[in-house]
């Protein structure tokens, strides 16, 4: 690792785990977020464990203790008070650090494989689930097992 | 001195694995019973080597012999001793070491515990060892030396990562690998028998105890790596669907799938072909794990430090090895036609069963590694996390909790759908009761809460139908039959404590001044401010909260901020009350100036089902993997399948 | 146990199985050549780096105090006209130390407008940092408390715009800025958004 990236990781570091002492940056204030009611604390932790703290190594934005995080979820408090809905929120965020800064991809021609793939796996296996047990029950006569089956 | 020492056996380790590799391979393929009679002896031979490569390692550590990189890297003066033994595998050259170790420990145990098996058999799987063995001591060797010296030796380490300085993280990695490693067996024996051009339901009898042992200890290295991240990281998670989370956990999905796949062949005959790329698939996705744990492909906290070279290492290893047993397996895959069933049957109710696991292990697959697929395909940076991975998780397995309690009540080859119906209706409709009544009892999210209760109650009622069942008819439970009821109650207990938990919790975060109470959950939390102490190795913030229930005081507890002395490196510890029923959890914030701090207070409902569930899981496949049927000396070879 | 299939069944079958050991071969390839790709790409120094949105979008409105003379305020229109490079920086940034013989170098060329953007800094702090190692901005614009900054999609330092004459944003560089970086992407890119008007 060169030296470069090894600060770079060092200051990543530093910002994940908010260290922030005198020396470094003035810190956002890490007076925690204060709610109007418990509707709007629930909506606002459900809509920051959807969202990607833009700095970490992946880390939620309702988790991160980075400076960008605090910022973030001040931010996000704001634009819910601001009346807006969560997707527009969310458009919000990803005009400014793009898609990476959601959870739970949009989905679009480029996630369709994500998003239907595995659907379309169940779908393959129980095809082939299908024809096996019908090939395997066609023409025999299949005696029922008696009661006492050996396990 | 000693660390060249260490360097030598490695080096011989390698040579005898190579021995072990190709002589009783070659010898099993020519009949010689000679070479094949090398398997044995090398491989008691390995372990001998590497137990002594790893005291010697230990060693280096516990005297703090900073002369040696790896320890220089991971270590330091102030590093209690009980540390010093777990930084061995706190990074990447010395938890490759444990890798190889624990391998070396199930190969012997293998060479062991197989007398009863003709040699050829023998020669092959421990041969098929080897060639593991050889491909990570070479990647160790060349690549990862834990040996290599740093001179002049500095006078301080580095220090083991402080995440990494607690007693979870001492055995949640030794748990990992042995489950993660003794997919090998599994995998050795099918290789071994695609070598032999046979497949017969006595080997697979016998392998079905080593794969049981395997996934059980896999199942308590996750569940330890949950519990771990829970208490230590400070908010209260238990599970982030993290790209190295997901790396173990798909050989689990895999590893639950070829439990009950080989269940099928070794009764019924049917399925062999399956499962045998269910054996491989399963190690293959824990060498895949391994790669990207350690190859920096994906970003994680949790990931070791990254290094293409390495990277490409296992990689071309794991393309080899996974490669040349598909190859393999194309070649010569046996199709036995196996015993005919219909529709309403075990057999089918498994293949639901196996398709919806192999389904949930290609959803983890395809999520994890979409982000790097996206990358390539230049779609840009995309982020897959838990609301992807939850929502289709449950979804897929949705359709495996409700079948899962006919499994055991169906017979084999063909039954009347209407009698396990029969059996079981009315336990759903007591589930159901029992999962409104908790939509009406719940003080928040009443529809996640119903169908934890419903699901928890349906799989245990239906576990204790067939329990019903079995004693009614002449009351014997072979061990196989009771490591299946305690894992199956494991899900039920596990889908509570998911399920609730996440409907349940509740908490908050604010700023308090020593003196301070606030009320959540119908608990009282008294802030009474912070003092500075010292640890061993770190200084620390450590809080004062005393819990009360109503008026009177529960307990005091102590959540920290700690400042390691190497680098700063600041941790929490929360202060936890555990309970059958519940965690109280409290974790400091930030000091905001004033004596007043940032204190973030959970309480969670059940969370400990969640542990608890994954323990009666790995019980129950340890306590079916003592089934004696299983080490019975197979009988007289019947007829046989061909190859293809 | 075993029951040789009957022919057309195990053409069938036969058939069945090409077709699945083709659909795995695939995969196979297809999974190890990503994996391959991921590892080569991991060598790089800059893949953690977030690609901005905003290229190729007008640069976020802003209205911000100079460092210098905090009664002075500068805002798009007051920059609009030709290019400037934005290089977002802190004195509480080690890497911007690293970089910042590099930007001293590319303001003496004088080759475009170079614009300070002081992140989340404290005032006396910032101005002591550009005492000690120099000031190779035109001038300096004061974001303290970072919320103008999040319209930028900035989440750390150091981070450098280029933002042409019209007021769209070009291109945009996650870390410190090397001669090689400058060479290769920013002058190409200055030239094109110049070659535009």
């Amino acid at each position: 690792m060169s030296a470069l990236s090894r600060h770079l990781r060092v200051l990543m570091l530093a910002l994940l785990l908010g260290v922030a002492g005198p020396a470094f940056a003035q810190a956002s204030d890490p007076t925690p977020l204060q709610f109007r009611d418990n509707a709007e604390e629930a909506r606002f932790h459900r809509l920051t464990a959807e969202l990607r703290c833009v700095m970490c190594q992946n880390q939620s934005l309702a988790d991160s203790n980075a400076q960008i995080a605090h910022d973030l979820r001040r931010e996000v408090l704001d634009l819910m008070r601001q009346g807006k809905s969560d997707p527009e929120i969310k458009r919000f965020l990803v005009d400014r650090y793009g898609e990476f800064v959601l959870y739970k991809p949009e989905v679009s021609p480029g996630t369709w494989l994500l998003w239907f793939g595995p659907a379309v796996l169940v779908l393959a296996g129980g095809v082939i689930v299908l024809r096996i047990v019908r090939r395997r029950s066609a023409g025999r006569d299949v005696a029922e097992a008696d009661d006492n089956q050996e396990w | 001195m000693l660390p060249e020492l260490g360097q030598v056996t490695l080096i011989l380790a390698l040579l005898v694995s190579l021995l072990q590799a190709i002589l009783p391979l070659a010898g099993a393929h020519r009949g010689k019973a000679a070479w094949m009679a090398v398997a044995r002896p090398a491989a008691y031979g390995q372990l001998f080597l590497l137990l002594a490569a790893f005291v010697v390692l230990t060693v280096a550590f516990v005297t703090q012999d900073f002369s040696v990189k790896y320890v220089a890297e991971n270590s330091n003066s102030l590093l209690p001793m009980m540390y010093r033994y777990s930084a061995v595998w706190g990074a990447h050259e010395g938890s490759l070491l444990l890798w190889v170790l624990v391998l070396g420990i199930w190969t012997a145990a293998v060479a062991e515990f197989s007398r009863h098996l003709p040699e050829t058999v023998v020669a092959r799987v421990l041969g098929v060892m080897g060639v593991v063995s050889v491909g990570f001591l070479a990647f160790l060797i060349f690549t990862s030396n834990p040996f290599a010296r740093l001179l002049p030796a500095p006078l301080e380490g580095r220090d083991l990562n402080p995440l990494l300085q607690d007693p979870g993280l001492i055995i949640h990695p030794p748990m990992l690998y042995t489950g993660y490693v003794g997919f090998v067996v599994p995998f050795a024996f099918a290789i071994a028998a695609l070598l032999d051009g046979h497949i017969d339901a006595r080997w697979l009898r016998w392998t079905r105890p080593w794969t049981n042992v395997a996934w059980a200890f896999l199942t308590l290295g996750i569940a330890l790596g949950s519990w771990w991240a829970y208490y230590e990281l400070g908010w209260g998670g238990w599970w982030f669907w993290d790209p190295v989370e997901n790396a173990s956990f798909m050989p689990w999905l895999a590893g639950a799938a070829l439990l009950h796949s080989q269940a099928v062949t070794e009764k019924r005959g049917s399925f062999g072909g399956w499962t045998l790329l269910l054996a491989i698939a399963t190690f293959s996705l824990s060498l895949l794990g391994t790669f990207l744990v350690r190859s920096g492909v994906l970003t994680s906290v949790h990931a070791f430090a990254a290094d293409p070279s390495r990277g490409l290492f296992i990689l071309i290893f794991l393309g080899a090895v996974v490669g040349g047993s598909l190859v393999l397996y194309v070649l010569r895959a046996p199709r036995i036609a196996g015993g005919a069933f219909v529709a309403s049957s075990r057999e089918t109710l498994l293949l639901a069963n196996n398709v919806l696991l192999a389904a949930a292990c290609g959803m983890v697959l395809l999520g994890t590694l979409y982000p790097l697929l996206a990358d390539a395909l230049e779609l840009g940076k995309i982020s897959v996390g838990p609301p992807y991975f939850g929502l289709l998780f449950v979804v897929l397995m949705t359709p495996l909790v409700m079948l899962l309690p006919f499994g055991p009540l169906t017979k084999w080859q063909k039954d009347q759908p209407r009698k396990p119906f029969a059996m079981l209706v009315p336990w759903l409709v007591a589930a159901l009761v029992l999962g409104g009544i908790a939509y009406f009892m719940a003080p928040q999210g009443p529809l996640k809460t119903a169908a934890g209760v419903a699901a928890g109650a349906w799989v245990a009622l239906g576990t204790l139908r067939f329990v019903w069942t079995r004693l009614r008819a002449n009351g014997k439970f072979t061990p196989e039959m009771l490591g299946m009821v305690l894992a199956h109650f494991g899900i039920a207990v596990f889908l509570i404590g998911a399920l609730l938990v996440e409907a349940q919790n509740v908490q908050r975060e604010l700023a308090m001044k020593p003196g301070q109470t606030i009320e959540l959950g119908g608990y009282g939390f008294r802030f009474e401010g912070v003092e500075e102490t010292r640890g061993p190795n770190y200084v620390s913030d450590l809080g004062h909260v005393q819990v009360l229930r109503g008026d009177k005081p529960l307990m005091r507890l102590n959540p920290e901020k700690r400042a390691y002395a190497s680098g700063g490196q600041v941790m929490t510890e929360a202060g936890i009350r555990p309970s059958l029923f519940g965690d109280v959890y409290v974790a400091l914030g930030e000091h905001l100036g004033d004596g007043a701090w940032a204190v973030r207070v959970h309480i969670k409902p059940f969370v400990r089902w969640i542990w608890l569930g994954a323990l009666l899981m790995a019980l129950g496949a340890f306590v079916t993997a003592t089934d004696r049927r299983f080490r019975r000396k197979p009988e007289a070879p019947k007829p046989e399948a061909q190859p293809a | 146990m075993n029951t040789p299939s009957d022919t057309p069944g195990q053409n069938k079958s036969r058939g069945a199985l090409v077709f699945a050991a083709v659909i795995i071969g695939l995969f196979f390839v297809g999974l190890m050549g990503l994996l391959a790709y991921g590892v080569k790409q991991s060598g790089r120094a800059n893949r953690e780096a977030l690609p901005s949105p905003l290229i190729g979008k007008s640069a976020p409105a802003f209205d911000l105090p100079l460092l210098h003379d905090p009664a002075t305020r500068i805002d798009n229109a007051d920059l609009a006209g030709a290019p400037y490079v934005m290089n977002v920086w802190g004195s509480w940034c080690p890497e911007c130390r690293v970089e910042h013989p590099v930007l001293t170098k590319f303001a003496l060329t004088k080759r475009v407008r170079f614009i300070g953007y002081n992140l989340k800094d404290e005032r006396g702090e910032a101005l002591r940092w550009l005492e000690q190692f120099g000031n190779p901005y035109m001038l300096v614009i004061a974001d303290e408390d970072g919320r103008a900054a999040i319209d930028w999609g900035i989440y750390g330092a150091p981070e450098t715009f280029l933002v042409d004459g019209k007021g769209i944003v070009r291109w945009k560089h996650v870390g410190a800025v090397t001669d090689e970086i400058i060479a290769n992407e920013l002058l190409p890119a200055l030239e094109k958004a110049e070659a535009q008007r």
